[in-house]
């Protein structure tokens, strides 16, 4: 067992745990925030994508211990109150998911895609979501929603 | 996952101790291959070796050559000013590797000491000809890459940067496998002044190696039609559910036809 501790969504959280404790078990067992998704559970589907220090991350391929320290944004802490994120605000105005299983790591990818890239193109937001795999396939209006996110942010 | 303890090592002298008095200990730099090896229970060992505070960052200009810090990240490298200035294929096959998140978390350090068959960066250490460096020694990249997974690397050596010289021109092109990103084949083009290297990876049954009849083509008439039909032989190349050593033949010569025209 091992003490690790971070900032996540703007709270510290200090947890004893078992130190091959995987990030996103850390986030959904012992922190209880469930809006972070187990896909594939293999480093390919990006359901469980959350932010380190601003970076976008698999957190199913990392250790809670290799984030002791870091600050964590999962997709419970992008809206402001009741206002949702001009990225989760875009799925929703476009329809942007069918299950809504890939959502939260679509939202939070595409949040770090459209803060890096200025002018992007529809080709860029595709190849820039190849980390990310929608069982439904509703890739046209994932896209379509981070085109119109991406205007509003800029 | 079998369970295993963690320990982060503060510099490298400590974690070679560390590992040296481990059981069966691994070392962690970006993890991309080692976690998920892990969950599938591939490996188990007793510790884990975590190197991100070795303070192994940073990309130097040597003059003839730059120097990446082992523990460079892949978005490091695609989005270093100096590697794009220097040499402009190490950035583009960085950019190339994984996805977004696995850019932001892979090394350049830990994919050359895992040497997999099929990954991108041991094609551009071949292929210009770079150095290892360890705490302990530097090694040559033809020495350093002895087999498929396979490195001269001792159990308690760990790679803290790696040279490449400047070639004149140099290009990187992949056929990606569709699913996993990795190369089906890959090809790195360099030009120097005293000759051609072509290096392919994601093809060799022992792991990315020197295409000889190609760099002699080249070395003739460093032209993509001097890469004609039949110049690559199928032998001793991977055969998968991907694709057949016949087609990765037909691949190597036409990612190096592209690596050429790419090369300008």
């Amino acid at each position: 067992m091992l003490t690790v501790s971070m900032n996540v969504n703007g709270n510290s959280a200090t947890h004893e745990v078992p130190d091959n404790t995987l990030l996103v078990t850390f986030l959904r067992e012992t922190l209880g925030l469930t809006g972070t998704h187990v896909g594939c559970d293999t480093s390919q589907c990006g359901a469980c994508i959350v932010h380190l220090n601003g970076e976008s991350v698999k957190s199913c391929s990392l250790f809670a211990a290799q984030a002791d320290g870091a600050k964590i944004t999962t997709i419970e802490g992008i809206a402001d109150g009741d206002t949702l994120h001009p990225m989760q605000q875009a799925f929703h105005e476009n329809h942007g998911l069918q299950c809504g299983f890939c959502t939260p790591g679509m939202v939070m990818s595409a949040i770090e895609l459209v803060t890096k890239n200025k002018n992007l193109t529809e080709r860029d937001i595709r190849e820039g979501l190849e980390g990310n795999i929608c069982r439904c396939t509703g890739y046209h209006n994932i896209v379509k929603s981070i085109q119109a996110a991406a205007e509003k942010m800029s | 996952m079998y369970s295993n303890k963690y320990v982060k090592a503060t510099n490298v002298n400590k974690a070679a101790s560390i590992i040296a008095d481990a059981e069966d200990g691994k070392f962690l730099a970006g993890g991309m291959t080692l976690i998920p090896t892990l969950k599938q229970r591939l490996a188990s060992p007793d510790l884990i070796i975590d190197l991100s505070d070795c303070k192994l960052t940073g990309i130097e200009d040597e003059g003839a050559s730059i120097r990446i810090g082992a523990m460079s990240r892949h978005v490091d490298v695609a989005e270093s000013v100096l590697v794009q200035n220097a040499i402009p294929a190490i950035a583009n096959l960085a950019s190339q590797i994984g996805d977004r998140q696995v850019r932001n978390r892979g090394t350049i350090g830990g994919s050359l000491a895992n040497n997999d068959p099929a990954a991108c960066y041991p094609s551009a250490l071949l292929g210009l000809g770079g150095t290892i460096h360890t705490q302990n020694r530097s090694i040559l990249a033809e020495d350093f890459l002895t087999g498929m997974f396979e490195t001269d690397l001792e159990e308690d050596e760990i790679i803290i940067g790696i040279s490449f010289p400047k070639p004149d021109k140099a290009a990187y092109v992949k056929f990606p496998n569709p699913a996993s990103r990795y190369a089906m084949v890959g090809v790195f083009v360099a030009k120097f002044s005293d000759g051609v290297r072509v290096a392919v990876t994601g093809a060799g049954e022992d792991g990315v190696f020197r295409a000889s009849n190609i760099e002699a083509a080249l070395d003739e008439s460093f032209k993509a039609n001097s890469i004609i039909d039949g110049l690559v032989s199928a032998d001793n190349l991977m055969s998968d559910i991907h694709a057949s050593a016949e087609y990765r033949a037909h691949l190597i010569g036409e990612m190096t036809r592209r690596a050429v025209i790419a090369c300008g």
